[in-house]
């Protein structure tokens, strides 16, 4: 190690060769800045064709805010995974498959509230694990791996309520012990009367929290380089199977806290819940940023990507359209975004990539 | 440090060593002594087992005959990490630096500095730019800035990243695969300063290569791989350039292929044994 001797070669404060890189470059060249200018674009829109004058107010943003969050939790773990250059085509369905789980171990197993949500974030750590493993071992696209267990929880989510309770849903989890305690906690409402979902505090949080991983802690960058160049994260010792399979298992679990807070504010589980979800977080990842093919993104993006679809979805109904056009917009949205995002980083990065 | 004393004890050194990948030998009986503050050239031409080599020399493969002896002991290299932590490092042509991660943060990459406790242990990401801003100046590379992306640099200058990086991780054995293969005249002159910046650092650096012009601008000694064996051994006062041109582009197997192409006569003809007058003064 040759650290104690460096010597006091002082490279000068500013370097003549940096002059283009001005402000605004550096700006341009941040990952979420087009989904910021897009969110924008987006608000204006909805708050001039709003009918009900509620969409610029504290009203509207309760509204769209409640819807967002539920993508955002999801669609900000979603993004490190995708950074780390994998997908998870389960996480929409593992909304429902946790939320039933935790709805039959109340109400059918008995078990109280606490305890049953602890066991079904395990769960959903288990499932994120076998996803990883599966990935990590197997070398299959991870597309395909969790396309597959896509479709057999979505069987089984299906096929064990059917058995269990002769229905498609799971109801009744209010009546288990310590249920008003976790909904306090997970599904409660803030701030009268504009009535915010405590989901959206839980969203920052894990926005802020994901944030400070990727651009401060040692996982973080390993996160990056995983998803950048494998090999030669390898080469440098960055455990890369380690890496994944923990962002899976963090998908998994954050799609968990998702199940839950559905389960417990709707006191009910419907056995097709989250399904067609996972393609709306990889959307908000995607429109934040995210490189498809990974190594480059950032968890704030994925969660301004979930701000726009938020709007959209309230925008919409607050404008007075048919809600049915909301997919057409997401569809649009997500081909702009994909078009701004790769312009810019092509101009930022200077003609490269 | 700068010439090579006969004396000095190797750091790494290869007796007899042998790899078979079923029935195919890819290495046959391959010495290869190393010494501290020097520039080990391997030369081969493609399908030479320079590749293996590395693999051997960097604990990707394991050899299956002969000994491998690191500092005079034998030892069993069992994973690249094995290697890393006996001071053995190799920087690969491509796969050295993650191109759309900063250039502070590839130097550190899986070695990072950190601060704090806990659940609150981050990145000491100041230091980290110091050191590395620090350490590449050491080098002689002078990054304009070390938040730019590792994309954005020259090859020749990704490069020296590695090498630096390598270096201030305390190697003690450098292995460079192709460095300068896939760049142009002035980014491998580059990379060829670095190496010589490492050697001088008390660096025993193994220079793989195809190119013997790049190899004798550095090198102390050359080794001659061809078909899986090692075919020449020579110190540099032993050789000089044109020899190890010739040596290296077959000479007898290129004056074969010039009679070959003079057989078949016609227009071709002047251009060809021209063509192949040209290769066997300069190769490349």
């Amino acid at each position: 190690m040759s650290t104690t001797d460096v010597p006091s070669v002082k490279p000068p404060a500013r370097d003549e060769r940096l002059a283009q890189t001005t402000a605004v470059t550096r700006l341009l060249r941040r990952p979420e800045f087009g989904a910021l200018v897009g969110a924008v674009g987006v608000f204006v829109l909805f708050a001039i064709v709003d009918k009900t004058g509620q969409f610029a107010s504290l009203n509207g943003l309760a509204r769209w805010s409640d819807s967002a969050s539920t993508i955002g939790i999801v669609a900000v773990a979603v993004a490190l995974l995708m950074i780390g250059g994998e997908f998870d085509l389960s996480a929409g369905v593992m909304v429902g498959t946790t939320g039933l789980f935790m709805g039959l171990l109340v109400t059918q197993a008995g078990m109280l509230v606490w305890p049953a949500i602890l066991l079904t974030f395990l769960f959903a750590g288990a499932v994120g694990a076998m996803n990883g493993w599966l990935v990590v071992k197997t070398r299959l696209p991870s597309f395909i791996v969790t396309l597959a267990t896509f479709f057999s929880l979505q069987g089984i989510n299906l096929g064990v309520t059917k058995v269990i309770t002769d229905t498609v849903r799971v109801a009744g989890i209010d009546e288990g012990i310590g249920f008003d305690s976790a909904r306090a906690v997970f599904a409660t409402d803030l701030w009268d009367p504009y009535k915010f979902r405590i989901a959206v505090v839980w969203w920052i949080v894990i926005t802020i929290v994901a944030t400070w991983v990727l651009t401060r802690a040692r996982f973080g960058n390993w996160i990056t380089a995983v998803g950048g160049d494998a090999n030669a994260a390898r080469n440098t010792g960055v455990p890369v199977a380690r890496t994944k399979i923990y962002l899976f298992m963090c998908t998994s679990m954050s799609a968990a806290l998702v199940g839950i807070m559905t389960a417990l504010r709707l006191r009910s589980v419907q056995a097709g819940q989250g399904v067609g979800e996972e393609f709306t977080f990889i959307i908000a990842a995607v429109v934040g940023g995210c490189l498809l093919t990974g190594g480059f993104g950032s968890a704030i993006g994925a969660s301004i990507g979930a701000s726009i679809i938020g709007m959209a979805f309230i925008g919409i109904a607050f404008a007075g359209w048919n809600t049915d056009w909301s997919f057409l917009f997401l569809g649009v949205i997500l081909f702009m975004a994909v078009m701004v995002n790769t312009i810019i980083s092509r101009r930022a990065s200077g003609g490269r990539r | 440090m700068t010439s090579v004393t006969t004396d000095q004890k190797p750091i790494l050194d290869l007796e007899g060593v042998g790899k078979q990948f079923g029935s195919v030998i890819a290495l046959r009986d391959i010495s290869l002594h190393v010494y501290p503050g020097s520039v080990t050239c391997v030369l081969g031409d493609n399908g030479a087992g320079k590749s293996t080599l590395i693999k051997a020399l960097s604990g990707v493969h394991q050899p299956t005959t002969g000994t491998y002896r690191v500092e005079g002991a034998a030892v069993q290299l069992g994973s690249p990490r094995d290697a890393l932590s006996r001071g053995i490092a190799t920087v690969y042509q491509d796969l050295a630096t993650v191109p759309l991660m900063s250039v502070w943060r590839n130097f550190f990459l899986g070695s990072e500095p950190t601060k704090g406790v806990g659940p609150l242990r981050r990145l000491d990401i100041a230091k980290a730019k110091l050191i590395a801003r620090d350490e590449l100046l050491r080098m002689g590379i002078d990054i304009r800035d070390v938040d730019q992306p590792v994309g954005t640099l020259s090859g020749g200058e990704r490069q020296a990243v590695a090498i630096a990086r390598a270096v201030y991780f305390g190697a003690k054995v450098l292995i460079l695969d192709e460095p300068t293969s896939a760049l142009g005249v002035k980014q491998s002159g580059v990379v060829l300063k670095y190496v010589v910046q490492a050697k001088e650092r008390g660096v025993a650096v193994i220079f793989i290569t195809h190119n013997p012009h790049h190899a004798y601008m550095v090198g102390d000694h050359f080794f001659l791989l061809n078909r899986g064996q090692m075919i020449e051994n020579w110190t540099r006062a032993q050789v000089s350039l044109d020899a190890l041109v010739k040596a290296m582009a077959g000479g007898a197997e290129l004056e074969a292929l010039a009679h070959e192409l003079e057989s078949l006569g016609g227009a071709t003809q002047e251009a060809a044994r021209e063509e192949i007058s040209e290769m066997l003064e300069t190769e490349q």
